[in-house]
């Protein structure tokens, strides 16, 4: 009788622990929301012209170059990889795409877009072959992916810089134009998170990287082609990295040796930010695109409210920080509960 | 064997199964009937988890056939395994965490609608109609993290049922499930069988056996003893055939005079794993804990050393009790532990042979912070030959070491800091037949010297062999403790399947 009982106990407490810990995972991507809306509003309250369209569009605009990043390093991270050679695939992309109109000032737009994507798919292909085949950690590899990227840049770029008058309007339009006060990047931005966000629930393919980082072991053994699949994500996030790159020159309008450099990290900081978790298995690319957007605002915040620039990398560094001790926080939380419920026979 | 009319599902025949020298697998003979709940018996180390992985795909027999429809068949992996019709519900189930339900039941294996895209609406009813075949209610939404073991256990089986296996081989499904829970897993079971399935049911406890099983299979020693119809067995004749060999293997135990109390753990709780175990081990004395794989025994060895915390009870040494928690604290009174796993746990593999074995004695190894080279190298000599050990040189990493070499390794690191109390978790696993007579004298003669051992085993002959005392857990709790002269293999099994005795 008092086993019955000890037991119906621990079920109720395994399972509302769950329950909790089920919400505040759910809450995450509401969190950000929230924290967004607290800091515009804070900020407004201080400073009222945050909230001109210049600003927001501003903000906008520079945070959907980190969404669009987000997007590939969440599909890798989620495999338990990481890809630190974004930022230089970038820069890269960037130049090349500005070297392009340089010397063939008329040349297609679609042309231009397709090439970006190309050199930054061609990247992809490095770093996932060196990861899959010759099985070295992602974080090695891309690690000198990055550097051997942005050796390539400056040695090709040397002192060199492409500058807004010679690329052709209709390409700067993309970086400055806007629909209805929303900027085209902001547009591009949604949408690509829309597609991205629906793809990963949907397709096959995409639930498979979710479990290769769930448990590469059992994702073998339930027949996934592990090998494959984590190339096709680095495939996918050279080939985002390298798109970004364009949208970035049109936005900026004039490129050298070191556009992009950073990237990796301010994008891998929006990603745990966005509660994908950094060892895989979980997250959402809405959820790692809201925290590039948060991560964005703030930055504006802390110049509107005077406070220096520096500051604002240690904001960052603390809420990174931060996320990630309140994922803990909760794997602490559940994991008594479950190691209760193991044995409650009596 | 028993003739049968009907033709097996699939048969294992005399398969054999080396680990470098171990012979884990001898003679390994099962036949699974459709419509069969078949029950396989055995002590750790019969042989029955080599088995369920030879039928699981995942080892390859050295020797003999596998015959599936009447047809040999070769499993190379997994999958091959998989694709005959067999699914393995393991005792922990390896789900993908971060996974709902229903995308665990089909994963890699989706139904899909219009441009492959997945079909959640579809994967979502069919997770919940198995349930509802099964009889059991779980949200296929939820995800699989936190799940219960015995809810991932269905959810394994709801797995195999959608890739329509026919024998489904369950390693122990019940060791890690509530009383409400195996009955409910026994109901399944049971439609499993009215289904057509054949199932193999691999259990320690023998009253599980005798409630749902058709026909067992007793092995030992990584040899098939006896297979029969459940009606012709009894509870006593299964475990005279599971312990059934001679107790001829010499043990060098030296009779002592045991002292005063050294070790005392008194009502000793960690929640959810160990509850309630009180034992005292004396100067000069052996005592064994015995009892299955899981009961607890080296749980409760980790928490005296100070590893995990324990939530209740207190252990003392000389009459001074220990914090939990801390094994500095236990190190320093003198408590020493060579634990089960002496590749993961007991060495630093890629360390020389002679810091392994200084790496418990650094303080007085070392001057004023530094290491000597040369004084590091002499003690660990003088270590190394006291106990013999087998090594091309010292300065070797101690991967190069033998098994049984190893284990004297791990054992000459804790006894150069000459401890009051020495806990060995199975210190012969795996190691030959010379070296483990030489553990068992070395184990004697530190008893003989005064020290208190707390001896973990499986092996039923070392713990008869060797203990001056025995106390048997069974699910984390003490159910018998024997006096040397009153055990027997038999009476410590039962104790150890958690058979109650009936007046002892």
């Amino acid at each position: 009788m008092t086993a019955l009982a000890e037991e119906r106990k621990t079920v109720g407490r395994s399972s509302s622990s769950h329950a909790i810990a089920e919400l505040l995972l759910r809450f995450r991507e509401l969190g950000i929301v929230l924290a967004l809306v607290l800091v515009v509003g804070g900020t407004t309250i201080d400073n009222h012209r945050f909230l001109s369209l210049t600003n927001v569009q501003q903000v906008l605009s520079a945070a959907s170059i980190i969404a669009l990043l987000a997007i590939g390093e969440t599909i890798v991270i989620i495999t338990r990889n990481v890809d630190l050679s974004i930022g230089s695939v970038l820069g890269i992309s960037a130049y090349a795409t500005g070297e392009l109109y340089h010397h063939h000032p008329h040349v297609p737009l679609a042309l231009v877009f397709l090439l970006a994507v190309g050199i930054g798919a061609a990247f992809g292909v490095v770093n996932g072959v060196i990861v899959t085949v010759v099985r070295v950690p992602s974080l090695v590899v891309t690690l000198g992916t990055l550097y051997v990227i942005r050796g390539i840049d400056g040695a090709w770029a040397g002192g060199n810089q492409v500058n807004a008058s010679m690329l052709p309007n209709s390409f700067n339009k993309i970086g400055y134009g806007t629909i209805a006060g929303v900027p085209y990047l902001g547009i591009i931005a949604i949408v690509a998170v829309g597609i991205a966000t629906y793809a990963m629930r949907t397709f096959r393919t995409a639930r498979d990287f979710y479990a290769i980082g769930s448990d590469p072991e059992a994702a073998r053994l339930a027949g996934i082609p592990v090998g494959a699949r984590v190339f096709l994500a680095f495939v996918l996030s050279g080939a985002i990295a390298g798109l970004a790159g364009a949208v970035w020159l049109s936005y900026y309008a004039s490129v050298d040796a070191i556009a992009g450099v950073g990237y990796e990290f301010q994008v891998i900081t929006a990603v745990v930010i966005g509660g994908v978790a950094i060892f895989g298995g979980s997250g959402t690319v809405l959820g790692a695109a809201l925290g590039a957007l948060l991560l964005n605002t703030i930055n504006s915040a802390l110049v509107v409210v005077n406070v220096s620039s520096f500051w604002s990398q240690a904001f960052a560094g603390g809420l990174l920080v931060s996320a990630i001790a309140f994922d803990r926080l909760i794997a602490v939380r559940v994991a008594p509960a479950l190691r209760t419920r193991r044995r409650a026979r009596v | 064997m028993t003739t049968m009319h009907s033709q097996p599902v699939l048969s294992l025949e005399h398969a054999q199964k080396r680990f470098g020298a171990v012979h884990a697998l001898e003679d390994g003979d099962i036949e699974l009937f459709a419509g069969e709940v078949h029950g396989l018996v055995g002590e750790n180390g019969a042989g029955k988890s080599t088995l369920v992985k030879i039928l699981a795909g995942v080892h390859r027999p050295d020797g003999g056939r596998l015959v599936l429809d009447g047809e040999e068949a070769v499993f190379d992996n997994a999958k091959q395994s998989q694709a005959a019709g067999i699914a393995i519900i393991f005792q922990e189930p390896t789900l993908f965490p971060d996974l709902s339900v229903a995308e665990n039941i089909f994963v890699a294996m989706q139904p899909l609608k219009r441009f492959r895209r997945i079909d959640g609406r579809r994967m979502r009813r069919e997770a919940a109609g198995f349930f509802e075949q099964l009889g059991v209610r779980v949200d296929p939404d939820r995800l699989a993290r936190g799940l219960s073991i015995a809810d991932q256990q269905l959810v394994e089986i709801a797995k195999a049922l959608t890739a329509n296996a026919r024998v489904i081989v369950m390693d122990e499904p019940t060791a890690a499930l509530a009383t409400a829970e195996v009955e409910r897993l026994f109901g399944i079971v049971q439609t499993l069988r009215a289904r057509g399935n054949a199932v193999l049911f691999v259990s320690h406890r023998l009253e599980e056996i005798f409630a749902i099983c058709q026909r067992v299979t007793v092995m030992r020693d990584g040899r098939h003893v006896l297979t029969k119809p459940i009606e012709e067995l009894t509870t006593q004749s299964v475990i005279r055939a599971m312990v059934g060999r001679d107790m001829d293997a010499l043990f060098p135990k030296v009779a002592t005079d045991p002292g005063g109390v050294v070790l005392k753990v008194d009502r000793l709780t960690r929640e959810g794993v160990f509850t309630d175990v009180s034992f005292e081990v004396r100067s000069g004395e052996i005592v064994a804990l015995a009892g299955l794989v899981g009961a607890g025994r080296t749980e409760v060895a980790r928490a005296i050393f100070g590893i995990d915390r324990w939530d209740a009870g207190t252990v003392e040494i000389h009459g001074r009790p220990l914090q939990t928690g801390s094994p500095t604290m236990a190190m320093a009174v003198g408590i020493g532990l060579v634990p089960e796993d002496r590749r993961q746990q007991g060495l630093v593999m890629d360390f020389s042979i002679e810091r392994n074995i200084a790496l418990a004695s650094l303080d007085t190894v070392s001057r004023g912070g530094l290491i000597p080279r040369g004084a590091e190298r002499k003690f660990a000599k003088d270590w190394a030959l006291r106990l013999q050990l087998k090594y091309g040189k010292l300065t070797n990493p101690a991967w190069t070491l033998s098994g049984g070499n190893q284990q004297k390794a791990v054992l000459a690191k804790w006894l150069a800091r000459r401890p009051t109390v020495l806990i060995v978790d199975e210190p012969t696993r795996g190691i030959d037949v010379a070296t483990k007579a030489e553990v068992h004298r070395l184990l004697s003669e530190l008893a003989a010297q005064g020290v208190a051992v707390l001896m973990i085993s499986s092996e039923l002959p070392e713990v008869l062999g060797m203990a001056d005392r025995i106390v048997v857990l069974f699910e984390g709790r003490v159910t018998r403790e024997f006096a040397r002269a009153e055990a027997s293999e038999d009476a410590i099994m039962r104790a150890a399947t958690g058979i109650i005795e009936e007046a002892a």
